[in-house]
């Protein structure tokens, strides 16, 4: 059963992958457009989208299944569930507005969620006492299907930024879309490292001393830039460039360096071969895109998304606080943040209403609410010590 | 005050921009402007009106939607800053915080005590941003419900001209009258549920006027739920306490007055088992080692009959035996008693035999309850051994004398009296663990250890709360307001036949996109055009 399930997920993977292409046909074939028809790649790369999230679907039971409890317990099946979560919320939003750009922008963002959290221990572990809970299932499915409704609006955003800001000249717009593309290629640099390094089985170990001073072993699965306070090389043989203090946890931060070095370099190679900056590169791909509907489609997924976040990272995380922890609010980093994308989505709401903030404002602020769910999801789990550490 | 009458002859109160009624142009401002501005209708806003009194500038201040996003956005940061690094309450309680900050973080952790931020979520000032968003929450609701909903109430079907041309979505369908199937897009609308009202030959279709209370309700929720957390401060209505309880203990349960007690039969720890469960996790188990299944306190509450009278031993009845566990409170009378953490194998009972040094011979063995421990314990035949002095928790204090750091016997130590026949006065001796020592010079006797007794102790959060049902309802109320004000739309379709013209115009609140589709369904076959969205035209002109 645990067999079938990563073949189902990996089918998903590859299935989203060919959807995105076909998805990029559609915009090329634009005729059919005026006369208010979907092109064949259109409904071929929806078709897809929707075997794919089948498949993941298939992925997700027969995972639950073979552990016995839903599989959102730990960073690589929250993560892969909530890109599973953003190729449904596309399929809602495509089926309402049957925008083919949508596709070839939500879908990558969907895989590069997935690629990231397959990065993680993949192994199907046993609940602690703390997660034995139905509402495990609730809570976390709906907050992630919250979030993902959430990103479509980022994704929206990305596409009427891509069309609207003004590539003649180079303006902090230029600037501010070039670090969120630069922050996406960073991401798949992650990827690429650690699948490269962990298909070679690549390890170091070091002896190190912790801050109490206490000597402890620490192992490496990428070669260490940055070695451990005092580390000593055990195993492998590539020296550190440079030694951490104890303070700062050496590991993580070699995976840091290593992403945003890797991220340069693709980055590097992309403008040295196209002479353009990745968003203007990105432009044909929206070019007949009406700015007026990527602006609503942005908008509206925020309306949506954000009652069913409310209800799954908040009302439902606060039931299941006074059960499990005895309060249903304690400030944990994870429960914080999300408030903190509750107050930041609920400024948007009232931005959009009372102060007119449409269009390029609006898309911007989707931006930065996904970049603050991506902090939940990404620095809060790994950087900031809290309850909601389970990865 | 003085009072706006409209030419159609509706009287508006001060500061109208729009007609109630008719929707006439009134303020002078306005009149120049290619579109109406229809947030909250052009009704007159008390904020909008008035600016003299102190009163009218605090209202003026928190009715502004401009400050309400302000106090969010601060507040935002405010709880960022708070999530660098642990608050107070996650860190080990018996360090001083500034201590612990700077050994962990460093400098940056002792600036960050100094700013209180590792206080922060209780700090003056994050309340003083939390209740001033409550504050502009019923100021900025009232300013606008009112006045709003006068305005919806108010509005009749025949709209002035200035008002149609002045919608976003507008059009002029021209032709014989005869070509216009009025009662088919009545039909139209009806089917897409539509009210319709009908006036002189001018219709006015709406639907999902609810969906503009959507707002106001959900802040009606939120007001609620922040009225509900500051009901904690209440005295009666929260109880926050810890419960050590040890194996075979019986204990009063701190915060019920004495009312119940609670008796700990086990306390049970489980780890899953490679060998034991599920086959698919073996791979997980084999990394990670030692993986916690259960956390588990059998008990039996306990309810005391009678008024308690001090000095005198409780008379207890039998509630109720239950198994406590991780996401399964006891829950009785209000209270609820959660596990939440343990000690295993604590030192429970000593014992030791009084010999001889040089003969080695036993005269008999006593048994230290470490909780309770008795002062003298009788052995056969003319001995006997006086506890002096007992230190649960032992260490030496500066001047070189033993005390005890807590009541919990984590180190035992004892000043013993021995008696014996050979020595009737007694000879004196202090025991710790590992170590013995004879401050009156060489004894003949000594007290040899002879093991120990363990037992579990689970600790258990005993919880009231009584506030937990307005929070409850706080957080529904804002719940259904919310989704009423963002899966429904008020949409509204004005048709009015003008001398051989029809004229059409709408206004949605959002979901300009659903609006457009909708009366393009509508119209379908009935001789009207699809209106034109006029502020794409506009920014078509500008671009």
């Amino acid at each position: 059963m645990a067999e079938i399930s990563s073949n189902l997920l990996y089918s998903a993977f590859i299935i989203y992958l060919v959807a995105t292409l076909v998805f990029g046909g559609a915009i090329k074939d634009k005729k059919t457009e005026k006369e208010k028809k979907q092109s064949k790649w259109a409904v071929m790369g929806f078709g897809l989208t929707i075997l794919g999230f089948a498949a993941q679907l298939g992925y997700f039971v027969t995972r639950w299944i073979a552990s016995g409890h839903a599989p959102v317990s730990n960073l690589f099946e929250f993560t892969t569930f909530f890109g599973m979560m953003l190729v449904g919320a596309f399929i809602i939003i495509y089926s309402i507005y049957r925008t083919a750009a949508l596709g070839v922008f939500t879908l990558p963002v969907a895989i590069l969620v997935i690629a990231y959290g397959s990065m993680f221990p993949r192994d199907i572990s046993p609940l602690i006492p703390a997660l034995q809970s139905d509402w495990l299932h609730i809570h976390v499915t709906t907050a992630a299907a919250g979030q993902a409704i959430l990103s479509v609006s980022f994704a929206a955003g990305l596409i009427f930024l891509v069309k609207a800001v003004d590539q003649t000249k180079s303006s902090k717009q230029t600037f501010w879309l070039e670090t969120v593309m630069f922050g996406l290629i960073c991401t798949l640099a992650f990827v690429i490292v650690s699948s490269v390094f962990s298909g070679l089985d690549y390890k170091e170990s070091f002896n190190w001393v912790d801050k109490k001073g206490k000597e402890a072993v620490m192992e490496y699965s990428l070669p260490a830039l940055a070695g451990p306070h005092k580390g000593e090389l055990l195993e492998g043989n590539f020296e550190p460039i440079a030694e951490m203090p104890a303070i700062i946890n050496a590991k993580k931060l070699n995976t840091v360096i290593w992403s945003i070095g890797g991220g340069l370099v693709l980055y590097g190679l992309l403008r040295l071969i196209f002479r353009k900056r990745v968003a203007a590169l990105l432009r044909p791909l929206v070019k007949n895109i009406n700015l007026d509907l990527v602006d609503e489609i942005s908008y509206r997924s925020v309306l949506i998304g954000f009652p069913v976040f409310t209800l799954g990272a908040l009302i439902f995380a606060m039931i299941w606080a006074q059960i499990a922890w005895t309060r249903f609010w304690g400030w944990d980093p994870k429960e914080v943040w999300a408030l903190i994308t509750f107050l930041f989505y609920a400024a948007f709401l009232h931005l959009r209403l009372s102060k007119g903030w449409h269009g390029e404002k609006s898309a911007w602020l989707a931006v930065i609410g996904f970049a603050i769910m991506m902090f939940n999801l990404v620095a809060v789990n790994l950087v900031l010590a809290g309850l909601h550490s389970y990865a | 005050m003085n009072e706006v009458k409209c030419e159609c002859g509706h009287v508006n109160p001060h500061g109208t921009v729009l007609c109630e009624a008719c929707g006439r142009v009134l303020d002078e401002k306005e009149k120049d402007r290619k579109l109406v501005d229809m947030r909250y209708e052009g009704s007159a806003r008390r904020s909008q009106t008035y600016d003299k009194t102190i009163v009218d500038k605090i209202w003026n201040f928190f009715s502004s939607v401009k400050v309400g996003i302000w106090l969010i956005v601060i507040t935002l940061i405010a709880s960022a800053l708070g999530t660098i690094l642990p608050q107070e309450m996650y860190i080990p309680p018996n360090i001083p915080p500034e201590q612990y900050y700077l050994d962990e973080y460093g400098t940056f952790g002792k600036l960050y005590v100094e700013f209180g931020f590792h206080n922060l979520y209780g700090s003056w000032w994050y309340l003083i941003l939390v209740a001033s968003i409550g504050i502009s929450l019923v100021i900025c609701s009232l300013d606008r419900v009112i006045p709003l909903y006068r305005a919806l109430k108010a509005q009749k079907v025949s709209r002035h001209e200035g008002f149609l041309k002045r919608q976003r979505l507008f059009g002029i369908s021209t032709g014989a009258n005869s070509n216009i199937d009025l009662e088919q897009i009545k039909i139209n609308l009806r089917d897409k549920r539509y009210s319709i009202r009908e006036e002189d030959g001018n219709l006015l279709a709406e639907k999902g006027r609810f969906s503009r209370w959507g707002p106001y309700v959900n802040h009606i929720g939120l007001i609620i739920f922040l009225l509900g957390a500051m009901l904690r401060f209440v005295p009666g209505m929260y109880v926050d306490k810890v419960l050590w309880i040890r194996e075979g203990e019986t204990k009063a349960i701190p915060g019920t007055n004495g009312q119940y007690y609670l008796s700990s039969d086990k306390f049970i720890l489980e780890v899953y088992d490679k060998e034991k469960d599920k086959e698919v996790f073996s791979d997980a188990l084999g990394k990670m080692g030692a993986v916690a299944k259960n956390y588990q306190s059998n008990v039996t509450l306990l309810e005391r009959e009678g008024d308690a009278i001090p000095g005198e031993e409780p008379n207890l009845k039998k509630v109720k035996d239950y198994s406590i566990k991780v996401n399964e409170p006891l829950k009785y009378d209000n209270y609820a008693l959660y596990q939440v953490d343990y000690k295993l194998d604590e030192l429970d009972k000593m014992h030791f035999n009084l010999i001889n040094k040089k003969s080695e011979e036993s005269f008999g063995e006593i048994e230290i309850d470490l909780y309770n421990p008795k002062l003298k314990y009788e052995l056969n035949k003319g001995y006997s051994v006086q506890l002096m002095n007992y230190f649960p928790d032992f260490e030496f204090d500066e001047n070189g004398d033993p005390v005890t750091k807590s009541p919990v016997p984590n180190n035992p130590a004892f000043i013993f009296k021995m008696f014996t026949p050979d020595n009737p006065e007694g000879e004196v001796s202090f025991v710790a663990i590992q170590q013995t020592v004879e401050p009156f010079g060489d004894n003949e006797y000594k007290m040899a250890f002879a093991g120990i007794e363990t037992k579990n102790v689970s600790a258990l959060t005993v919880r009231k709360d009584l506030t937990l049902w307005v929070i409850g309802l706080g957080g529904a109320i804002f719940m259904i307001g919310v989704i009423q004000g963002a899966y429904w739309n008020h949409r509204r379709i004005w048709i009015q036949p003008k001398s051989g013209e029809v004229w059409i115009a709408g206004h949605t609140n959002k979901n300009w996109h659903g609006l457009k589709r909708e009366i393009n369904m509508v119209i379908k076959d009935t001789g009207i055009h699809e209106p034109i969205d006029q502020t794409q035209e506009q920014e078509k002109k500008i671009s």
